[in-house]
């Protein structure tokens, strides 16, 4: 039987500059699972223009698309993606037993390794929308 | 030893599928993000490229897969959050309907959308 369980005040939050690099870590996935899973319900209401024909979901993707801060919560979804797939493999691996004594730092290189992907793909995230 | 600070029950399979959509989705979800972003670019969407893209068996078994493990992997992963937070009794009972009805809904509707582009089962 699933249960909860009493962990004091480990979920406290005005406790979070005592929370280790592993707190983080599980605050920051938990983060980005309901950043990911809000988005995957948008993103197929968006997708689903295209039961209304060719013309309307074509216009309302570029139309998407042309919007400056369209582009700009995209580099954030990348992100958040991105940090989500590094942390993931983290865990799976973790899970199997490996790397359990540098947990930490391997959280600290997927949000090294978040940050350059993201930084390097802005201008391609950018690219051909007018500001 | 302490408590175990798990949602998944000791034994149960919510566990196991949650790893291996994981590791399934690590790979699809950077396919999906390079094939269009980098390759494609957002802005050159069109409905025909999508159909050209959907009409491949390969492609649309891939996407049907994606969507299906994608809505799983997402759904148990706020399913077990909550569980985490202490949601217990018919409070737990209803959160498994809605996001049961919830997954199924935005699975129906992610295959319609793939049909539309395909214009049917591409076999």
């Amino acid at each position: 039987m699933s249960q909860s369980y009493n962990r004091g005040l480990i979920e406290d939050f005005s406790r979070w500059r005592e929370f280790s690099a592993g707190m983080w870590a599980w605050i920051f996935h938990k983060f980005t699972g309901w950043v990911l899973v809000g988005y995957l319900f948008t993103h197929i209401a968006v997708l689903s223009t295209a039961l209304s024909g060719a013309a309307a979901y074509t216009n309302t993707i570029q139309a998407l698309e042309s919007l400056l801060v369209v582009r700009i919560l995209e580099v954030g979804l990348l992100a958040v993606a991105v940090f989500h797939i590094l942390n993931g493999v983290r865990l799976l691996f973790v899970d199997l037993g490996v790397g359990l004594e540098a947990q930490d730092k391997s959280f600290y290189a997927s949000l090294i390794l978040t940050g350059v992907i993201v930084v390097a793909s802005i201008p391609t995230f950018l690219s051909g929308v007018s500001i | 030893m302490a408590e175990r600070y798990t949602s998944f029950e000791p034994g149960g399979r919510r566990w196991l599928w949650q790893r291996l959509t994981a590791a399934f989705l690590v790979i699809v979800l950077a396919f999906h993000f390079f094939l269009l972003h980098f390759l494609n670019h957002a802005d050159e969407v069109t409905f025909a490229l999508s159909q050209a893209r959907m009409q491949q068996l390969t492609y649309f078994s891939l996407m049907i897969l994606f969507l299906i493990t994608a809505t799983f992997h997402g759904v148990n992963g706020v399913y077990n959050a909550l569980v985490n937070s202490g949601l217990s009794g018919s409070r737990k009972t209803a959160v498994k309907a809605i996001l049961g009805v919830g997954s199924l809904l935005v699975i129906i509707q992610g295959v319609r959308t793939a049909l539309a582009w395909s214009g049917g089962v591409p076999i």
